[in-house]
């Protein structure tokens, strides 16, 4: 049942702004469910764009040392550790067992990471989403974040003067500052690559294809088909995250297919480009402007002078 | 029932039970927190002494009080001055300020608000220079009409800059953030004219400090009271100490001002520098607050997942339907 507004992926500025030599819109398709966690794209990523390091240490949160996304950390594999009450769901008549290990995995510390045995690992490699509606180029004061051909949203770094305003912007959490630098950075969707017909390099360097990179388009109907063949064999907690044009960024160009709940891998369930209200912010300004000289006004009525 | 039935119904219900808590990843942020240093607060307080004392000196000038008038555009001129110098320092590039004048962008508060800025210092410029000069007297009164005209906006603005970010606590108070940002200016203004004008000619900045006081305090409370669970940084941490002190000096300094300052000029300066204080805490607070909200994922996630099972929205996320 194909999506009506399945192919609807314009921005407010590309294709318009580029007319002839507009790209087709390039992206992700992250599909986690075969992420095995290997964090070739966050090395791929840093090596290609020369990121500089960003050693957090041992964090102790599963075998995330990265932890998040950030100015030198274009792509972030989380880790989820999760007890799914030991197959209690998939074999109810073992209920009794399960409960009995769930006991003993609390008690002795004892647990055996096998998928179906007590544990499941999520594990998920997360990027720049660059939204349709992107709140850190609306916002951007100085034009250094831009629409690029391929309709993906790229810092200009010879422009970029370190206002910081996109960094509360982004609903995502992605941009930020790099603190020797004073500019912002995140991932470009490997720009300079794109522009020689070559794949980013996290894609590249997926060993499971669980980053896939191509025409929106495309990505978002082979999206479809996955979601349909993991529905059909009973992997119903498989959800697209990002692959339709009527959330609140209107799609992203970097979605996903996950196993959980969003919110479970850092993500926001329900992201709002902030200036969708942007309107009612200046609403809110003008009319307190408007108070405030009625106040002042005020101010001279009752005195001497 | 065996104990191992009570576990396993046990274990059967606490899947079923609601979370009251919203999930996460460990616990870390969904958003970043601002990257702005305490030279954007500091802004906040001279962008609206210079913003709102440039419309007090036009209308006092219009009045004929022309103690009170010569007074605030000096101090027009202070706070319009200081602001520039801020926020280039508060710049990660600062030798890159001038990029901010590169474009026009509605979607942009910060970029409305650096022309809005720039208009500011210009015609405030321009007005103090003829205005203690007497030369170019035509020029000098259409600078001081767009000056007084330009400074309403530059006094609230910065309210409408940060409720057009995705932090919680500031995007959900966009509507009454500027009264709140709004009464903080007029209290700035009033006080400071106060504090420098002779008692005979400065009861309407009096009059003006004590209103924007008030206004301030009660709009930080309303705005409290609005956010609901999402105005928690207000009364917690440092934002919510910063609130009760801002709001403590404020009704202080407003008493004071309003008893005393029109009898006694020591009241009056005295009275001015509680206020003063006070309209600082209140920017303070706003600011720490919007780090508070970013850095919980409470904030983000739970509005987010509330509206989702509401039935008001999807959210970004199509599940998987079993079957075929």
């Amino acid at each position: 049942m194909p999506n009506p507004k399945l192919l609807e992926l314009d921005t407010h500025s590309w294709p318009g702004s580029y007319g002839d030599s507009a790209e087709p819109r390039m992206g992700f398709f992250t599909d986690t469910s075969i992420c095995i966690g290997c964090k070739a794209c966050e090395v791929a990523c840093k090596e290609w764009n020369q990121v500089p390091d960003s050693l957090q240490g041992f964090t102790g949160k599963s075998y995330d040392n990265t932890t998040a996304l950030g100015a030198n950390d274009w792509r972030h594999v989380a880790f989820i550790e999760q007890r799914t009450a030991l197959g209690a769901e998939a074999a109810a008549e073992d209920l009794v067992q399960a409960a009995e290990r769930a006991n003993a995995a609390d008690g002795w510390g004892l647990q055996t990471y096998q998928e179906g045995e007590g544990v499941r690992w999520l594990m998920a490699s997360d990027v720049c989403k660059h939204c349709t509606s992107a709140a850190c180029l609306d916002v951007c004061p100085t034009g250094a974040l831009f629409r690029t051909e391929f309709g993906t949203v790229v810092v200009q770094e010879d422009v970029c003067n370190g206002c910081g305003y996109c960094v509360p912007a982004c609903p995502f959490g992605v941009i930020d500052k790099r603190e020797d630098d004073g500019r912002v950075w995140k991932c470009t969707l490997c720009y300079d690559r794109l522009r020689e017909d070559k794949e980013p390099a996290c894609a590249q360097a997926c060993p499971t294809n669980s980053i896939q990179f191509g025409e929106l388009g495309e990505l978002r109907e082979r999206a479809e088909k996955r979601l349909e063949q993991m529905g059909a064999a009973g992997q119903t907690e498989a959800r697209l995250y990002g692959a339709d044009s009527e959330d609140g960024v209107d799609g992203f160009g970097a979605f996903f297919l996950l196993l959980d709940e969003p919110e479970v891998y850092g993500l926001p369930p329900d992201p709002v480009v902030t200036t969708r209200h942007v309107g009612q912010v200046w609403a809110g300004v003008f009319a307190g402007a408007a108070a405030l000289g009625a106040g002042i006004a005020a101010a001279f009525i009752g005195g001497r002078k | 029932m065996t104990r191992e039935a009570v576990r396993a119904e046990r274990i059967r219900e606490r899947s079923m039970v609601p979370r009251a808590e919203p999930q996460s990843y460990y616990g870390q942020p969904v958003l970043k927190e601002p990257v702005w240093t305490p030279e954007v607060p500091i802004y906040f307080y001279t962008g609206g002494l210079g913003g709102t004392s440039a419309t007090l000196a036009l209308l006092a000038e219009l009045r004929g009080n022309r103690k009170l008038a010569r007074r605030a555009w000096l101090i027009a001129l202070g706070g319009v001055s200081a602001s520039p110098a801020l926020l280039i320092s508060d710049l990660g590039k600062p030798s890159r300020f001038l990029n901010m004048l590169r474009m026009f962008k509605v979607t942009s508060p910060m970029s409305v608000g650096s022309w809005i800025l720039a208009g500011s210092g210009t015609f405030t410029g321009i007005a103090v220079a003829s205005e203690l000069t007497g030369l170019y007297p035509a020029l000098g009164r259409a600078a001081k009409v767009n000056a007084a005209l330009l400074g309403l906006p530059l006094s609230t603005y910065t309210a409408g800059l940060v409720a057009n970010t995705s932090v919680p606590v500031w995007h959900g108070a966009r509507f009454i953030l500027p009264f709140v940002f709004a009464g903080s200016s007029a209290a700035s203004a009033g006080a400071a004219a106060a504090a420098l004008t002779p008692l005979r000619d400065a009861g309407p900045a009096r009059r003006l400090a004590v209103g924007g006081a008030v206004t301030s305090v009660a709009a930080a409370f309303t705005m409290e009271k609005t956010l609901g669970e999402l105005g928690e940084p207000y009364s917690k941490g440092v934002s919510g100490k910063l609130t009760r002190l801002a709001g403590g000096l404020s009704l202080a300094g407003a008493a004071l001002m309003a008893a005393r300052g029109g009898r006694s000029r020591g009241a009056a300066i005295a009275a001015s520098a509680v206020l003063t204080a006070g309209v600082i805490a209140e920017r303070w607070a706003v600011f720490r607050a919007g780090f508070q909200s970013a850095n919980d994922p409470k904030f983000t996630v739970g509005p987010q997942r509330a509206r989702i099972e509401r039935g008001e929205t999807r959210g970004a996320v199509r599940r998987a339907q079993a079957g075929a």
